[in-house]
Order: structure tokens, then sequence, then C-alpha cells
């Protein structure tokens, strides 16, 4: 396999630590700063900073935010490039130091082919550092370097080092880290950072520049090739596949076979724009042209014939969560990995990870930064294993929020935890369309959302007698009456009402592919919940009815005094005063509440016929 | 030692992804192409990219009407020779209003010619993601930009809304009045970029190479009189000098260096030597400290 000629370096700690001093001096000393970015450093200062002027501030190289200049810290991971002295580049991660950290890390660590992470030695080991590890280990970072620093603070004392490290030993044996190096350097004063000096001399090891250069102790593991399909490229009468190599080579005459759908087929040629090819090395974009021109889609994934990745519909999974919000476990969100996405949900959570000692905790929800071993489920097989052992590619997804489009998690895989194809896939000889034609009608869902005591159930009761009258066969699915049986152990949280929405949406479906025409009557009040339940129908199958009651009408008509109890504090989440509804955008139908049962009856009717 | 060659190479591959997949992910992506450089490296590599087929994407030119005129001819023969649909946009409110870096000042001039400009080609034909040539090398606020970068409605960057970008997973979708700026050759250095023009043989705009040209001093910088629209101060006579430009962009606004870099080898040798940052040659950005990030917050690439 060919060297990489670039390689990637996450490095962590926080300001207080010289961070930003130590890679600014890095940049400096390997000629990778221009003269006037250089002149700069010397005449702009921080707030409190106490580097005589004239003198080179070396941690202004990497801070750039006007935010960050202001508050003395770095909020966002910043990139650099500088050349090695063996002729490689090397890409810079850094990941700041403070609040927002872990997510910060990740990101930085999830390209990264060596971790750099800072101890003050005058400070000692924080938990930061601890933490530090423990995501270089999380994200898969092949190679850690622990640079002590601030050495010259301590007078280059060899007992204060050696005493840092061997208080590391613990957390590194037990996170298992087998590739780490330690180097005693002082940023501010240039020791051991790219040339060694008298004053460390007691360390026989290398400088840390040394050690940044030094190629992984032993070949990579033998992998597979893996190939996403980003684009079918068509021009004239050509068809090609568009993706980028990863793993290991691919080449012309290789069996391969698409995923998730299996077929298989045989490279017959490897275009690109110099020239045809006989090889694909991983990192090379090339396209793939087929022999059989089997049906191949963007987000697909080749490999080889003979060792591929069974799809699945289940994972366990290490996942960091990124955002504000918290997870809402089976809300479903959109799962990406490289160019593919499916629709996913948070299954269940397994335990959180304490990264600063290791304990696993006990957890019904993740808020940011947190870190939790998790057990997803798609909608659709995904071809995806270890993160750990097969590779980043073939492992990593990030969670994708389906309203605000935020990502929101990031994830790396363990293991499947079944053969997608086994579950679910079976296909029995009568299917829908078959069963409709006896039926003499189309099956489908009519989903009535709206506010507690809007008249669902009323208006459902009416839809079902004028379809019984005209000889459609018809059943109610109502959220009161689930939650005396099927949904019996699900209350009013965020979570439950994911959930609750979610088993109403499946029951439906296995209704409707009996050739039911089902009514569900039920609050329903998050979008992504209802549209989630919208996915697992056909197009035209779903038919969404907003009734639109005004809550005043809600409050007078309310047989059961909700509201009133609402009021009183009896009940806190109760849709549109305690938690809040959310009325549907594009809903097939809009019903004004305050008209009568028979009107809106006759207008679903109507629609539907 | 690495060769530079295997270095863009690699470059070269990963700047294809991305261009890839802003292509198939998002339903009307469209090129900035500035005439400089960087563009054409970007065009060179949406070429390959998509090769058998042709370049998928729309350029624009935001056209400040300050361009120098070699400009101008050379994005029009490249349009021929690659035939390649390109939009040039002139905000046209701006031009009837008379705006001018002499007569409304830099910063004005630049909001309305350009980043008004482009925002308003942008709403205009309803592009949903816009690539764009800024490399994290250029400048601080840039080192921290992602690849795939969203804005707000109104195309406000928000860096502290920027989503998190891991591996080479993009997240490509967009929320209600949101759209991407994308950035394939982040990654880049002002050399790597000569490197694979050299590589690649790449044909730039000729005001990269020097040339006998007729400048003014403006401060320490030296301005080149294109037209005769360009002020001269009273007896003022430009001085014809050997010079050439590392970036491109409004004449008025972009200061040539002198040098005798008259070929691809040469500028390559010079880029190399090279003492002073690429974009200490743009007027605009020295203006003070936070004057990018300033710029970007408003919807400048």
């Amino acid at each position: 396999m060919q060297e990489q000629p670039i390689v990637r370096l996450v490095t962590c700690g926080s300001v207080d630590d010289g961070k930003s001093t130590l890679i600014g001096r890095l940049l400096v000393e390997t000629n990778s700063i221009p003269v006037d970015t250089l002149d700069s450093t010397k005449t702009s200062r921080r707030a409190g900073s106490l580097i005589p002027a004239g003198e080179i501030d070396f941690s202004l190289l990497t801070d750039g935010l006007e935010a960050e200049r202001e508050q003395g810290i770095t909020i966002d991971v910043a990139y650099r490039s500088m050349s090695l002295l063996d002729g490689r580049r090397l890409i810079i991660a850094d990941a700041p130091g403070h609040v927002q950290y872990t997510r910060n890390m990740a990101v930085a660590a999830s390209r990264a082919d060596v971790g750099l992470i800072l101890v003050d030695a005058k400070r000692g080991i924080r938990t930061q550092t601890l933490r530090h590890l423990a995501i270089c280990q999380l994200m898969a970072v092949p190679r850690i370097i622990v640079a002590i620093n601030k050495l010259d603070a301590v007078d280059y004392s060899q007992n204060v080092f050696d005493e840092l490290v061997a208080e590391l030993k613990p957390t590194v044996d037990r996170l298992g880290i087998t590739e780490i190096a330690f180097v005693p350097v002082s940023a501010l004063a240039g020791d051991n950072v790219t040339v060694k000096t008298s004053a460390t001399s007691w360390h026989d090891g290398r400088t840390l520049l040394d050690e940044i250069q030094l190629r992984p102790s032993e070949a990579l593991v033998a992998r597979k090739p893996r190939f996403g399909v980003q684009l079918v490229s068509r021009s004239d009468d050509f068809r090609g596949l568009s993706g980028t190599v990863t793993g290991s080579s691919l080449s012309v005459g290789d069996e391969v076979i698409v995923l998730p759908r299996e077929h298989t087929a045989t490279i017959a040629r490897i275009v690109t724009f110099d020239g045809d090819q006989t090889v694909a090395e991983p990192g090379s974009a090339v396209t793939l042209v087929l022999e059989p021109d089997v049906d191949v889609t963007r987000g697909d994934v080749i490999e080889r014939a003979d060792d591929f990745t069974p799809p699945s519909t289940g994972f366990s999974a290490n996942m960091v969560w990124l955002a504000e919000d918290e997870l809402v476990t089976n809300r479903s969100y959109y799962l990406v990995n490289g160019s593919n996405t499916v629709v996913a949900s948070v299954t269940a959570i397994r335990h959180r990870m304490n990264v600063e000692n290791g304990n696993e905790e006990a957890v019904r929800t993740l808020s940011m930064n947190e870190i939790a071993v998790v057990e997803i489920g798609t909608d659709s097989p995904i071809a995806l294993s270890s993160y750990y052992s097969t590779g980043r590619e073939f492992g990593n997804f990030i969670l994708v929020d389906r309203l605000s489009m935020a990502t929101v998690a990031a994830g790396m895989v363990n293991f499947a935890l079944r053969r997608g194809t086994n579950v679910g896939a079976e296909a029995f000889t009568v299917d829908k369309a078959q069963r409709a034609k006896l039926m003499g009608h189309r099956a489908r869902v009519v989903w009535i959302t709206g506010l507690p005591a809007s008249g669902k159930s009323t208006l459902a009761n009416e839809i079902e007698k004028r379809l019984n009258r005209s000889g459609v066969h018809s059943y109610i699915l109502d959220g009161d009456n689930l939650r005396h049986g099927l949904n019996r152990n699900l209350g009013f949280t965020e979570e439950d009402r994911a959930e609750n929405v979610r088993r109403i949406a499946e029951v439906a479906r296995l209704m409707v592919d009996a050739g039911l025409v089902v009514v569900v009557a039920s609050v329903s009040p998050n979008r992504v919940d209802r549209d989630s339940a919208r996915q697992l129908f056909d197009d035209n199958e779903f038919v969404e009815v907003w009734l639109d009651t005004p809550i005043e009408v809600c409050n007078e008509r309310d047989s059961k005094h909700l509201y009133e109890q609402a009021e009183n504090g009896e009940i806190p989440n109760l849709t549109g005063v305690g938690q809040s509804y959310q009325a549907p955008i594009n809903p097939e139908i809009v019903l004004d509440g305050t008209k009568t049962v028979d009107d809106n009856a006759a207008t679903v009717i109507s629609r539907i016929a | 030692m690495k060769s530079a060659s295997s270095i863009v190479r690699a470059l070269e591959q990963e700047s294809i992804e991305i261009l890839r997949e802003t292509a198939a992910a998002f339903s009307k992506p469209v090129m900035l192409y500035s005439i400089g450089k960087d563009s054409t490296v970007i065009l060179h590599l949406a070429r390959k990219a998509f090769h058998p087929a042709p370049v998928p994407f729309t350029l624009l030119h935001v056209d400040s009407t300050w361009n120098f005129r070699e400009m101008l001819s050379f994005r029009d023969d490249i349009v021929a020779k690659h035939n390649l649909n390109l939009i040039a946009h002139i905000n046209q409110a701006g031009l009837a209003a008379g705006v001018t870096p002499f007569s409304n000042g830099i910063s004005e001039y630049i909001r309305v010619m350009n980043t008004d400009s482009l925002k308003e080609a942008l709403d205009l034909y309803g592009f949903d993601a816009a690539i764009g040539g800024s490399r994290r090398d250029e400048e601080k606020s840039r080192a921290k930009e992602r690849i795939m970068s969203v804005r707000d409605a109104g195309h406000q960057w928000n860096p502290r809304a920027q989503r998190p970008e891991l591996w080479r997973t993009y997240n490509r979708r967009l929320a209600d009045g949101q759209t991407m700026r994308v950035f394939p050759i982040s990654d880049w250095t002002e050399l790597d970029i000569w490197e694979y023009i050299k590589l690649e043989n790449i044909e730039v705009n000729p005001l990269y190479f020097a040339r006998e040209r007729p400048m003014v001093r403006r401060g320490s910088q030296l301005i080149m009189v294109d037209d005769d629209r360009y002020p001269l101060l009273p007896g003022e006579e430009p001085e014809m000098m050997m010079v050439r430009f590392r970036t491109l962009g409004c004449y008025p606004l972009t200061a040539g260096v002198e040098s005798n870099a008259a070929t691809l080898d040469q500028v390559v040798a010079e880029v190399t030597e090279a003492q002073l940052s690429e974009r200490a040659t743009r007027l605009i950005d020295g203006e003070n400290e936070d004057s990018m990030e300033k710029k970007k917050k408003e919807g400048y690439f």
C-alpha cells in the first residue's frame, strides 16, 4: 500500500496548557508562516497578555474568530497546514479546550492519524487530560503523543516528567492504548519541539516533530476495499459509478457486490479523466463500469464479493451527542454514512460512558458532549461494520435532525445486531395489490391530528360510518383507546410520545398491508413523529388530516375536563397547555373544527374516494 | 522525500469527491467563478470529476464592473472552449447608483457590488449550494471554515451555528431558508494551487505572469491603471513596471507585485520563496483585524 502523503494531527488541550503556543512554534520553526503574518503576532495582543510587544505571541497564529480573542479561548476547530521536514504535509486540526470540547475534539479526531495531547507540567494531570485520551481512543486515532509542556516552569525536572507519565499509565492501560509516546517540551522556550536542547538532555527519546513524523510502527491491518457510490455518471451511451475507493485497492476484473441489495458484477473498467486504469488505489476518486450493468443508485456501496459487509437494520454503536437538544429515543433521524442516507432511530441507550473513569452509567437520554453505547435501528438495510476493526469508513455515521437538519450525533459502529436481509425481508406471494383487488378498494390511512378535545374521535367515527355504508373495509385506531392496551406502558414524555406515534403507525401499516382503510385519531403533536409515520407508507397512501379547532372551542367541548385539570396543574403536560402542538405544514386536508362533523366527514370522504 | 505532486494528487482526489457530492446532493448547485487561479483550478477539478459527462454546474461570475480587462477576455475564452454555461451578474441598482470604490469607499463598494450582488444572484436563480474557492490558509477566520458551510436565510454565516463535520461524511441537508456554501479546496495552500497548475498544465490568466504594466503607487501598494476610469493624481503619469498579480479581483483594489516571473516555473519558484502572505496584496482585508470575519457574516465568500 502506498504511504499517505498527508498526515492529519489532532491537538487536544486548552489555551492554559499552552497548546496554541506549541502549535504556533511548530509552524514558525518549520517555516510554515509567512513573514507578514508573523509580524502581526508581534503587535496584536489578547486582553491580559503578558508577552512584551515586539516578541512573537505564538498563540495568535492559531486563534481566529473575534469572539475568541475577546474571551481568550478557542471555540471551534481550526485547520492549519504545515510541511513536515520529510516532505509530507501535516494538516493540524486544532480542537478547543473549553465548554464544547468533547464535541469539537471528536470532530477534530475523526480523521486524525496522530493525536497530540498536552499536559501542563506545573498543573499536572487533570480530568481533561483523561477525557482527551478517552476521546482519541473512542475516535480510533491510531497513534497518540503526550507532550508534557511548560517544563521550563518546573526547572526541567526529570522527576516531574516521570511522575506525570506514571500517573497516566493506569488510564492508558484501562483504555487499551498501545501506540503512545511521551515527550518533555517547553513550547515557550522552544525545548524539544523541533530541536533538542541541553535543558532536556536527560530525555533520550525523540523531539515532538520527530515523533509526529514517525511512521506507524507496524503496517496497517490488511483491510478490504469499499467504494461508496456518489453518483451515477451518464453521457451518451456511457454509464458509470463515481466514487472514492477506501480501505484497499480495487482492480479491473474484481468480482464485486453492490450493497445493500447484494447484486454481483465484475469491474469492467476504471475510468478517469486521465485515461482508464487497471487498479484504483485507496483514496482515488474514479468511475467504475460494471459488467453486467446492474441496478445501482447513489448511496449504494460496492465491496469485493468474496468478503463483504452484510447489510443490517440494527447496530450497536458508540455515539457522541453533539446537539444542544437532548436525544429522543425512538424518534427518527437521518443516518448518514458517506453518500448513503437511511432513516434511523436510537432504539436503546445501553449505558452512558464516563470518559474520566470508564464507569458505565444508566441514563434515559443524552445531552451535548455525552458519550454512550446505543442501539440503532434503521428503516432499511445498510452495510456498516466495525469502525474499530474494519476501518473508519466502514462504520462511521452521523445523525441529522429531520426538522432543523442539524448534525446531532456522531456514531462509531461496534457490530451489526442482526442480518438485515433475514429480518422482515421475507416476501410472501399474496401482496397488497392482490388483497386490494379482493377488497374492491385501495387501502390507506387517514391520520387525524389535532389538539386534545378537538373532535378527532367523533370525526373518525363519522368517517368510518360512511365508509362502512359504502362497503369499504375499515378500522379506527384511536389514541386514547390504544393507551389502555398496546400503549399502556407509555406516558407523555417526549420519548413516550414518539414511541406512541411509532406504534400506532406500525399497526396502521400492517392494517393497510392487510387491505383496510385505517382511520387514526391521535393528538400526535410532533411534526417529526408524524413525518416518520408517513415514511412507512407508499405515495398517496398516507392522508394527513389536520383538525384545526381553536383551543377555546376545545376547552368548551372538553368532555373529559382535560383543560380544566391542566389549568389546575393536575395534568402538567397537556398538549396545547403544557406542551406545544406543531401544526402540519403541508397536510393533505385541513378541516375547520368549528364546522359540523357531517361537513368535515364529507370533505374527507370526497377526498379519499 | 515525498514529492509535491503526490500531495496535490491526494488533495485533488478529495476535492473531486466533494464536487461529486455537491452535484449529487443539491438540486441547484452553482460554481462561483471569479476568473482567478483558485476558480480555474476548481473548474479543472470539475471537468475531471464528472468525465466523461460534462460539468454539471452553472458558473456564476459576480461582475463588479471593475475587473481587469484581461479577466473578462479570459473568462469568455474559457467558457467558449469548454462549452460552459456561465451567468455574469451585475448589481444593477448599485451600478445605477454609481457605486464605485472611489465615490463610496472600499467597504461600501465591496458590500454593494460584490456581497449584495452575490446574494442577489443566488436568490434570483434559486441556487441552493454555491461552490467557492476559499482556502483555509488564506486568513485566520477561514481556518475554521467547514467544507460544507450552512448559511441562514439571508445568506448569513453564523460561526456558532456551524455543523460539526466528521470524517468525510457530510451533512448535506438544508432546512427551510438555508443554503450551502461548499469549499472543495479548503485544505490546499497557495503553493499547492501553483504546483497543481504546473502538474496539470492548466491555462491561467496572463495577469499572473510578470509583464510591463502601467502602474501607480498608492501608499505601499502598486495599482495598475487598467482603464481611464482610474482617478490619477494631478500631473500623475502611470509608470511602466514589470509586475505580476498574486490574486485577481477588482483592479483598483488589487495590488501588483514587482516581479520578473514571466513563466509558470518562475511563478512557482517565486511563490515558494514568498515572504508575504497572499491576501496582503488585497486592499480590503487589511482594513482592520477582523475585517474578513465581518464580511463573511454579511455573506461575503
